[in-house]
């Protein structure tokens, strides 16, 4: 019944998602007032169903109902509760009904909280909503119903893959898919515009809380994967340039890149045909990652079940919305003429050169990416581009672009000179090189770290440099630079945090450059030494869990013979999937991480292979992309971000008369 | 997007003491080049990182050649003669991957190039258009009337 | 900028599209229809001949063992197949390699990783096809055959020269849409 209410939502959800593709563009086109209005309460009815189809799966789950075949196939009873529950987002059609619930949620936000937009910009952007939700429900109900029902019941589902029964895996996909869906809605803004054929200032800000908003979420749901690997996977490494992971990086690249170009459009209102083909970009990489991941064209550790049938609905979508708009974009992008004239040395100039290289790095990760299927059509050859590639590729754009970003924030408008921000950076440079020569020589010479720290402190160096300039902190005594500090705008706090959050994500890489690794077989009571740490393996002991059964070491951490703390890493074994897994043991200090993994025991000796690792700043890698969401979540909170853009568009307009 | 590891190998990458070289710069040396060449078997994975038994024999494989005192490179075009182009994680130079390692260069030069284009183009567009005849008549009363109002002529 | 080049670089995203568009159609048409398979991987060692080895018996099998040399001067076509009595596809290859077999193809076999006293029980229940039978108990000649799993099947022409690798158990469908046609064509 409960599924059969779910899946009537769906078919309500779609049902009102062509009613808001139809009315508000087709108002906006007439000017009907009346069918524009439309819009809004459409997309808050469409937002309920779904939430509402999403409500019964989950009711689904939780109950282990073993009539519904998306739970037979992706849950079990045995299951813990939480478990149960954010295994509906787990699988293929679970997770497409959250990314569609989410874009609900979005068209909703814009229904509810863009009440200061033009009301037929809002037509607009609500209609391509609709469209977008439109194509994703037909998609789910075509070949995706997670509602189906299997007849006799299953005795019990065959349970979750034991890797996804994790809380960051759980919490993984919804940021994601906050991040995507994001785009999704900075693309309908892009494809209203065009239709429009008006890009201004006020759009730009418009469009800007969006991009924040979705760079944000990206940013943690891609730390929190890449965190969860670290952990989980017992690897010791935190990013694999698997396909699945290229394709969150690609949207994250081409946003950041967006969230720059559209400061410009807004402040100076130059780069507007740039910023909309940058919004197009930036949703037609997130649906590229979908294709990926679902149609199986590539190869990779994570992915679907492969289903080229479902590859070929999705790949329709794709070129629907993509070639779509680039079609639109091909006929209406001439209308938008750039006003702001600006010099290469400038902040925007900054910026442009900001673009061109994170563009480049998205075409380096994008060729990268997709070689293997081009030497394939091609060459007929197959190859792999792992991450040795990657890694050698993207290395001499990451090096210039940050060497730019210091630069780019103490640059005025328009025109800048390049001796003044010399003068305000060259101590930072010191520090930079300061940083190499203290790194080289404490690791025995290892250049690509030590680089790696260089670059680190000058980008760190350089947010402080940008406030201790916009506060006078060097110039005047230190209560008035506080109460400068406090009037600092709140987006220029955040892009000095978010570039900061860079620097400290890039000292986490370079100080993992530096980890040491040990690789034991110990008998209980024997121990190693790593990293002056002594590690003592206790016991090997038996563990019992709801699904699971383990074996669980004991390792006592010493150092100068003070214990530490208890590590209780685990091998546990999940008897439904027969998979083992591995519990890695941390202990952080903040400046490292101390991982313990075990391994396979020797019946006869009884001993048990330990893996140790000390690795260096690996918290700092996550912490800098937390610090980069903060920073835009300050930028999104700034008065000018919020305050009604028409009203004062509408001002300045005035004034002049 | 949800990751699910089709493979059930990569979680045991616990691997045995016993296979490691006693002399540490070998071993690193091992490790570095394992890292480079992927295991066969497993998705995306290297030699190093896998579990898979076929990866521990080319980790051992890799460990003996260097033992024997072959170089990187004899050890990689060792591997290549027998699992092809698929067992290098770094595509090697090639004419057919040089569209793959050509690609920042070409995007950085092709960015180059919209850019000066845009440039130009910025720089074509807006010249102002030129006063017309009526609006230059207007100029000229205006700064007549300015002037008659200041009276410095007569 | 003309007009006209303005217009033509404007319209490069969606040409750029829609190529890309075409491609992943090929893509997903060439992985329904099997030519493509993101999974599958050529054999390295194709148009070469066989690797240079020495491998012993299987003690009771009642077939001698066989060498790189063995292969190269046999003068016809002949099917070399990696197993194991571990292996559960192997198991249902069987009944092609004894057809073939039967029908006279030489089958030359080498038994990868195993235990003997378990691949003599494997032969034992399920049949002998093996003109010629090796061991390779730690796997190394596998790997100089570019062998990455169980089964796999390499076809030899009749200068011994590689023509074929399948990895995967040969089925009933493998064996007439494509080994016979192999054979036939180096016979």
């Amino acid at each position: 019944m409960i599924a059969e209410l779910g899946h009537f939502a769906l078919a309500l959800a779609l049902v009102l998602a062509l009613a808001q593709s139809i009315l508000p563009l087709l108002g906006a086109e007439l000017r009907n007032g009346r069918m524009m209005a439309t819009g809004a309460p459409l997309a808050l009815g469409q937002c309920l169903a779904i939430a509402a189809a999403f409500g019964c799966l989950m009711y689904s789950y939780a109950i282990n109902d073993t009539t519904v075949t998306n739970v037979v196939q992706n849950s079990h009873s045995a299951k813990p509760m939480l478990y149960k529950i954010t295994g509906t987002w787990g699988n293929h059609e679970g997770s497409l009904i959250l990314w569609i619930m989410i874009l609900g949620f979005c068209g909703a936000a814009v229904s509810a909280f863009g009440r200061e937009l033009p009301t037929a910009l809002r037509a607009r952007v609500l209609g391509v909503l609709g469209l977008i939700s439109l194509g994703f429900l037909a998609f789910t109900i075509r070949t995706s119903n997670p509602f189906e029902r299997v007849w006799p019941p299953a005795p019990d589902g065959q349970g979750l893959n034991p890797i996804l029964q994790d809380i960051g895996l759980a919490l993984h996909p919804p940021l994601l898919y906050l991040g995507y869906v994001g785009y999704a809605v900075t693309f309908a803004f892009a494809i209203a515009a065009l239709i429009e054929g008006r890009v201004d200032a006020a759009w730009g800000r418009w469009v800007r809380p969006w991009s924040l908003a979705a760079w944000s979420f990206l940013t943690l749901g891609i730390a929190l994967g890449s965190w969860w690997a670290y952990y989980e996977l017992g690897w010791g490494g935190y990013w694999f340039w698997d396909p699945v992971e290229n394709a969150s990086l690609l949207p994250w690249l081409i946003g950041t890149a967006l969230l720059h170009s559209a400061i410009v459009v807004e402040k100076r209102e130059a780069l507007k045909t740039w910023t909309i083909l940058l919004a197009i970009i930036a949703f037609g990489m997130s649906l590229l990652g979908t294709f990926l991941v679902r149609s199986g064209v590539l190869n990779s550790v994570h992915s679907f079940a492969n289903d080229p049938e479902r590859g070929l609905f999705i790949l329709g979508l794709l070129m629907f919305y993509l070639a779509g708009a680039f079609l639109l974009f091909a006929f209406r992008a001439r209308a938008m003429i750039p006003t702001g004239i600006f010099a290469p040395v400038s902040r925007e100039g900054a910026i442009v050169l900001n673009n061109l290289l994170v563009c480049s790095i998205t075409a380096v990760v994008f060729v990268g990416t997709l070689w293997p299927l081009f030497a394939d059509a091609l060459f007929g050859s197959k190859v792999s581009v792992g991450p040795p590639f990657f890694n050698s590729a993207s290395f001499p754009l990451v090096v210039p672009l940050l060497l730019a970003m210091a630069a780019g924030p103490l640059m005025p408008w328009k025109r800048a000179q390049l001796v003044p921000v010399v003068m305000k950076l060259w101590w930072v440079a010191v520090i930079g090189f300061a940083a190499f020569f203290v790194a080289l020589l404490a690791s025995g010479q290892k250049v690509l770290p030590a680089v790696g720290f260089a670059f680190a402190a000058w980008v760190v160096g350089a947010a402080f440099a940008d406030i201790a300039d916009r506060t006078a902190l060097f110039r005047t005594n230190l209560g008035n630079a506080w109460n400068r500090a406090k009037g600092l705008p709140r987006a220029a706090w955040g892009a000095a945090i978010a570039h900061a959050g860079i620097g400290i994500t890039a000292a986490g890489i370079a100080g993992m450059g530096l980890a040491q690794e040990r690789l034991a077989s110990m008998a209980p009571g024997e121990s190693v030494t790593l990293a002056g740490y002594e590690w003592r393996l206790d016991a090997v002991r038996d563990e019992v869990g709801p699904n699971w059964t383990a074996r669980r070491a004991q390792i006592t951490l010493l150092r100068d013979g003070a214990e530490v703390r208890v590590m209780r890493p685990a091998r546990r074994y999940f008897p439904v999937a027969r998979m083992h897994t591995t519990e890695v043991a941390i202990h952080t200090n903040l400046i490292a991480d101390l991982y313990a993994v075990v391994g396979e025991e020797e019946a006869a000796t009884g001993r048990a292979v330990i893996r140790l690792h000390y690795n260096l700043l690996a918290p700092w890698i996550w912490l800098g992309a937390a610090i980069m969401a903060l920073g835009a979540a300050l930028s999104l909170a700034d008065r000018r971000v919020r305050v009604s853009a028409p009203n004062r568009a509408a001002a300045r307009a005035a004034a002049p008369a | 997007m949800v990751l699910v590891l089709l493979m059930a190998g990569p979680a045991l990458a616990v691997s045995n003491p016993a296979d490691m070289l006693p002399d540490p710069a070998q071993e690193a040396r091992a490790r570095a080049l394992g890292y480079e060449i992927r295991c066969m078997v497993c998705q995306n994975q290297s030699i190093e990182d896998s579990e898979v038994g076929l990866a521990r024999d080319l980790r051992l494989l890799v460990r003996e050649r260097i033992t024997a005192g072959d170089s990187d490179a004899q050890v990689k075009s060792f591997l290549h003669a027998r699992y092809g182009d698929f067992v290098l994680l770094r595509p090697p130079f090639a004419w057919n991957t040089l569209i793959l390692w050509a690609t920042p260069l070409v995007a950085l030069l092709a960015g180059f190039g919209l850019i000066l284009l845009a440039r130009r183009g910025a720089t074509a567009t807006p010249p102002p258009a030129p006063l017309s005849a009526e609006e230059q008549r207007r100029i000229a009363a205006i700064e007549a009337a300015i002037e008659n109002k200041d009276g410095t002529k007569a | 900028m003309t007009p006209l080049a303005r217009r033509l670089l404007l319209t490069t995203p969606f040409v750029a599209a829609a190529v890309g568009g075409v491609g992943f159609y090929t893509a997903l048409q060439r992985q329904r229809t099997g030519v493509y398979n993101p999974r599958g991987v050529p054999s390295a060692l194709i148009g070469q001949p066989p690797p240079d080895f020495v491998l012993p018996e299987l003690p009771e099998s009642g077939v001698a063992s066989f060498g790189g040399a063995d292969l190269r001067a046999l003068g016809r076509p002949v099917l070399v197949n990696f197993w194991a009595s571990w292996c559960v596809p192997c198991i249902i290859e069987h009944p092609q390699l004894m057809k073939l077999s039967r029908e006279g193809v030489p089958v030359f076999g080498i038994a990868y990783k195993d235990k003997a006293p378990d691949s003599l029980q494997f032969i034992r229940r399920h049949g002998n096809p093996f003109h010629r039978l090796a061991q390779d108990v730690p796997g190394r000649v596998a790997i100089d055959w570019g062998v990455y799993g169980v089964p796999e099947s390499y076809l030899l022409d009749a200068q011994g020269v590689i023509r074929w690798r399948y990895a995967g158990p040969i089925t009933d469908e493998v064996l007439e849409q494509d080994l016979r046609i192999l054979l036939r064509r180096y016979a």
